[in-house]
């Protein structure tokens, strides 16, 4: 999409876009073309002189089993994480839509999650779970809570109702399918990156590298354990999923440009 | 047709309630947990009843954080946060406002790879650059300094597709009137532009404000020294592992005001948020 009517002269838009340019440059494709260099380089024990050695970092990392882990990890984790988050926001407004008393309370609590931190939710959860002290866990060790039970009543309780879940089905789902694809895209980005915190804070990649997800690894590779070849192999693959991720959706952001 | 009409207010009812318990009892056991001593906390199951320790509790995490955070207040962290999330989110719309105005409102040459360039860095977030952006910050002598903390987060491809997607549906009669007029980009920017994208402005400033005021991966490589950590980061450490015991009555208290401001800016700009939101998917 382009503009009819524009203003004229190069300089004045070139001083607008400098600072931007400027940023992009300095912390964007200077550290990207970094870790493709340090990629395909290998420095010795010392760290005094590297060497040029191709794929063989890359090759390192897809062959390790500790890599292939992590990355299966990941793909469940965020999957897990993107298919939770969307069903039950999705869930919560087609709910929030059918009441009329108290639907701005109900709107306002329900967003307030996005506020806060995925680091800072860990904490308030892993207080609840503590297995000494949390109020949760302790509750569930006392009263043993069959959780079939409870799980066997919610879904009594959705199933009353047919109409308006036909409804759903045939009128607001197709009418939502387009943004929860989007949704669905970001969530996963989301899950990928902006849960290092929360792993982090909460299990450190453990137990026994269970919850050791990529963008974890990477951090704990190059600055713990100060390899950085392989880290930065890491980081390039990374960004080829990043890239495939944001290729899809741009395709489909440009596609409801258009036909909008 | 009874039954049914009953419980198509009750079911949703039940469904949004859950949905509330869930968000805010984790909230409440923090706040209880925020009031008690730390024998209390300790004495397993905790009560559910606030107790009176409420304003000691918070003056000393304020004043003085707890042990494993060397003493750090967390006056002090709040503030570091709140400086990085403002200089973020303003820094974010100061830069990414005039060069989406360049790139839609003019003709110049290289002007698609600008934009390109611009829209690239979507795909690289911090965490794919993690060690090279690090040593980068270390050669500017930017470790432990509020730039440090905020520059590299500064570009941000969302804003400036963002604003470009609102500016391409300002009417081009808007356009040729301020050049009937004889004002030129700047007061066409200053005068119509920037009133216009107001609602937007808004809206993303709390996005970015989150944004910033969130980071976690960032703030924990490019500070080292305890005077400049962020609360998020904060916290971490007064629960990490240790010898000593956490402090969990301070570690809730400074849960709770590491939640309240974003929260407040959520709840105070809700209408402009959402109103953003929807008119960016335009």
């Amino acid at each position: 999409m382009e503009r009819r009517v524009v203003f004229s002269g190069w300089l004045f838009p070139v001083l607008l876009l400098l600072p931007q340019l400027a940023v992009t440059v300095v912390f964007f494709f200077w550290p990207a073309a970094q870790a493709i260099l340090q990629s395909v380089r290998r420095e010795d024990a010392f760290g005094l002189s590297t060497r040029f050695v191709a794929a063989e970092n890359f090759t390192a990392v897809l062959g390790d089993p500790f890599y292939l882990a992590s990355a299966e990890i990941t793909v469940l984790f965020s999957i897990a994480v993107a298919g939770l988050a969307l069903a039950s926001g999705l869930l919560f407004a087609v709910m929030a839509d059918r009441v009329v008393r108290g639907a701005a309370i109900y709107k306002t609590v329900l967003l307030l999650p996005y506020a806060v931190a995925p680091a800072i939710a860990g904490v308030l959860w892993l207080f609840l779970f503590n297995p000494s002290i949390g109020i949760v866990a302790v509750a569930l060790r006392r009263l043993g809570i069959d959780w079939n039970y409870l799980l066997d009543a919610l879904e009594a309780s959705a199933i009353d109702g047919a109409s308006p879940r036909r409804r759903f089905w045939t009128i607001v789902f197709p009418l939502l399918a387009p943004t929860s694809f989007f949704l669905l895209v970001v969530n996963i980005v989301y899950a990928f990156f902006d849960t290092f915190g929360i792993i982090h804070n909460v299990t450190q990649g453990g137990p026994a590298k269970a919850t050791e997800i990529l963008v974890y690894k990477v951090w704990y590779d190059g600055m713990v354990g100060l390899d950085l070849g392989s880290s930065a192999a890491q980081s390039v693959i990374l960004m080829a999923i990043v890239i495939g991720l944001t290729a899809i959706q741009f395709r489909f952001i440009e596609r409801r440009v258009h036909y909008a | 047709m009874m039954v049914t009409a009953r419980s198509s207010v009750w079911v949703p009812h039940a469904v949004l309630v859950t949905g509330l318990v869930l968000v805010l009892f984790p909230v409440y056991v923090a706040f209880v947990g925020s009031t008690l001593t730390a024998s209390e906390i300790l004495d397993a199951p905790m009560s559910l009843v606030p107790g009176s320790h409420l304003i000691e509790n918070f003056a000393r995490a304020l004043g003085s954080g707890t042990v494993k955070t060397s003493g750090e207040p967390v006056a002090a962290m709040l503030l570091n946060s709140l400086v990085m999330a403002l200089v973020i989110a303003a820094g974010k719309i100061l830069i990414s406002l005039p060069s989406a105005y360049a790139v839609v409102f003019f003709r110049f040459p290289l002007r698609r790879l600008c934009f390109w360039a611009i829209f690239v860095t979507l795909m690289l977030p911090v965490e794919v650059r993690i060690i090279p952006t690090y040593k980068i910050a270390a050669d500017l002598s930017l470790i432990d300094s509020y730039g440090g903390l905020t520059l590299p987060l500064v570009a941000s491809a969302t804003a400036t597709l963002l604003f470009r997607q609102f500016f391409l549906t300002i009417p081009d009669e808007l356009v040729e009137a301020a050049k009937i007029d004889g004002a030129g980009p700047w007061r066409f920017l200053i005068d119509t532009v920037i009133p216009l994208s107001r609602t937007n402005i808004a809206a993303l400033f709390v996005i970015l404000f989150i944004y910033g005021w969130n980071q976690y991966l960032w703030p924990l490589l490019v500070t080292n020294s305890p005077s400049m950590t962020t609360i998020v980061i904060g916290i971490r450490q007064m629960i990490g592992n240790g010898d000593t015991q956490t402090e969990w009555q301070i570690v809730m208290a400074t849960t709770l005001l590491a939640v309240l401001p974003p929260v407040l800016v959520v709840i105070l700009m809700q209408r402009w948020f959402v109103k953003g939101l929807v008119e960016a998917e335009k």
